[in-house]
């Protein structure tokens, strides 16, 4: 059980914030970028690439969320320094800056005119360093209130809604209690659940905003939709899990925000938040796409509710699965981290559920790997708004 | 021993959450709001995760699942039967 007293070992970074793991990573300004990105990490034992497919000719609000999501990405507190690298100086100059701010150590290194061996070797020098001064960072002792915990589910089925959702939601109950800081989304998947998050915001104006971002999101769906969305929401994998409608699968990811906690405000993709509670976060309902969001708002654990058995995993946030799908555990067990199953033979109430993956999220807090950590899962998916130029 | 979870006592559909349930299975399920249970037997097989259907649906009805709206019938259920993409769809989009 967890109370106002819960203490956990954590990582003070310069700005305050508290993280619970102690990465030094080498960062891609852009797709150019991957290649030398991968050999410093390769150079530098410990020190990891997260390299993507992005950052070149992209404009407008799509530029902005790629830099957010850079930025917010080396910011998180679960990262101790940052090695950028970027075709270009100024670009590379600009994500280097952003991550700046929160008093990090980060050094950006520009390929043009250097090539990829000069900049490689004077990267894995500087990445050399900050490997060897991370190693040396303590964990310290925090209040719960300082944790910020996300919430995304994957290869949803009907067991996810009547299992492992409430059990997040019921943890996400007792969290909000605690002053911490929490976050969902999938912004399609509130389709046909949209009384239901009215009835859960604290005031008229957050249930505005997120129905900006609601409608907002409808109307590119609207844009681009050839009949209706049922060849990919429900996704085939929910379909065979036995999800039917997009109303259904809606239903069951509402169940993550408990019943209790309110929501305390709406946030755009990537968008950090400014105070605890719990906040909606505009986002897409693809798995990797919206964890890699929650990371680069700076959220330091997440709760991963799945029933056919999603096996994502984040570079920097750990990821914990919850499944109640006694079929799922047992044929991919190695993914779990949590089983429930036994809420739906009626052996395990929702409160035992809730404190077994408490349990399990202090443990990979203090440090405990989690499966996807353990099984090398670090999927990093940018969110595009459109092409580029 | 259960068969299938309803969530609410207004719902038209349970889930199924053991492996194997056949047609003629004589089959129970717990719903959750009230603490109670209900016996259905089957007129199909189906699959773990997958709902069956509470009661006699005709085209054009709504099916009731959480106590909420997902979707219309879009071919005659009966009581027992599988309810899935073949016979209910979305209204949105």
């Amino acid at each position: 059980m967890i109370d106002k007293k819960t203490k956990f070992w954590g990582y003070r970074r310069e700005n305050g914030r508290v993280g619970v793991r102690n990465h030094v990573i080498i960062l891609p300004v852009d797709d150019l970028s991957n290649a030398a990105a991968e050999a410093v990490a390769n150079n530098i034992k410990g020190a990891m690439a997260i390299p993507h497919p992005y950052g070149r000719l992209q404009f407008g609000a799509d530029l902005d969320l790629h830099f957010r999501t850079l930025i917010g990405t080396g910011s998180n507190p679960n990262v101790a320094a940052v090695i950028v690298i970027g075709i270009e100086d100024q670009w590379t100059k600009k994500v280097v800056d952003g991550i700046a701010a929160t008093g990090k150590p980060v050094i950006g290194f520009g390929i043009e005119g250097h090539g990829d061996h000069q900049t490689i070797m004077h990267a894995s020098a500087a990445a050399k360093k900050y490997l060897q001064a991370a190693s040396e960072i303590h964990r310290v002792e925090c209040p719960i209130s300082e944790l910020w915990i996300s919430t995304k589910c994957g290869e949803s089925d009907t067991t996810s809604g009547c299992g492992a959702n409430p059990t997040v939601g019921n943890a996400f109950d007792k969290l909000y209690a605690l002053k911490t800081t929490l976050v969902f989304g999938e912004t399609s998947e509130i389709t046909g659940g949209e009384a239901i998050l009215e009835a859960r915001c604290r005031t008229p104006k957050v249930w505005k905003d997120f129905m900006f971002m609601f409608d907002r999101y409808q109307a590119m769906i609207e844009r681009h939709k050839t009949s209706d969305l049922s060849d990919s929401q429900p996704t085939k994998g929910n379909i065979a899990g036995g999800l039917t409608t997009i109303e259904e699968k809606a239903l069951g990811n509402i169940q993550k925000i408990g019943r209790k906690c309110k929501i305390d405000g709406v946030l755009d993709k990537a968008e950090m938040p400014t105070s605890s509670g719990l906040w909606f976060m505009d986002s897409s309902s693809a798995a990797a796409e919206m964890v890699t969001l929650c990371a680069a708002a700076g959220y330091v654990v997440h709760l991963f509710p799945t029933g056919q058995g999603n096996v994502i995993g984040n570079p920097i946030l750990p990821v914990i699965k919850v499944c109640a799908n006694p079929k799922t555990v047992r044929l991919m067990g190695e993914h779990v981290d949590v089983d429930t199953s036994g809420l739906l033979r009626r052996e395990m109430t929702m409160d035992d559920a809730g404190d077994a993956l408490l349990d399990c999220m202090m443990r990979t807090v203090n440090g405990r790997l989690t499966s996807a950590e353990a099984l090398g899962h670090r999927e990093f998916v940018m969110t595009r708004l459109y092409e580029s130029a | 021993m259960i068969h299938f979870v309803v969530h609410e006592k207004e719902d038209g559909v349970g889930v199924v959450v053991v492996e194997g349930c056949k047609t003629g299975q004589k089959t129970t399920g717990w719903i959750m709001e009230p603490d109670s249970t209900v016996n259905v037997a089957l007129k199909s097989d189906i699959p773990i995760g997958h709902k069956v259907a509470l009661k006699d649906f005709k085209v054009g009805d709504t099916v009731i699942k959480y106590g909420v709206d997902i979707g219309k019938v879009v071919a005659p259920i009966k009581k027992g039967e599988h309810l899935h993409v073949h016979n209910v769809k979305t209204k949105r989009w």
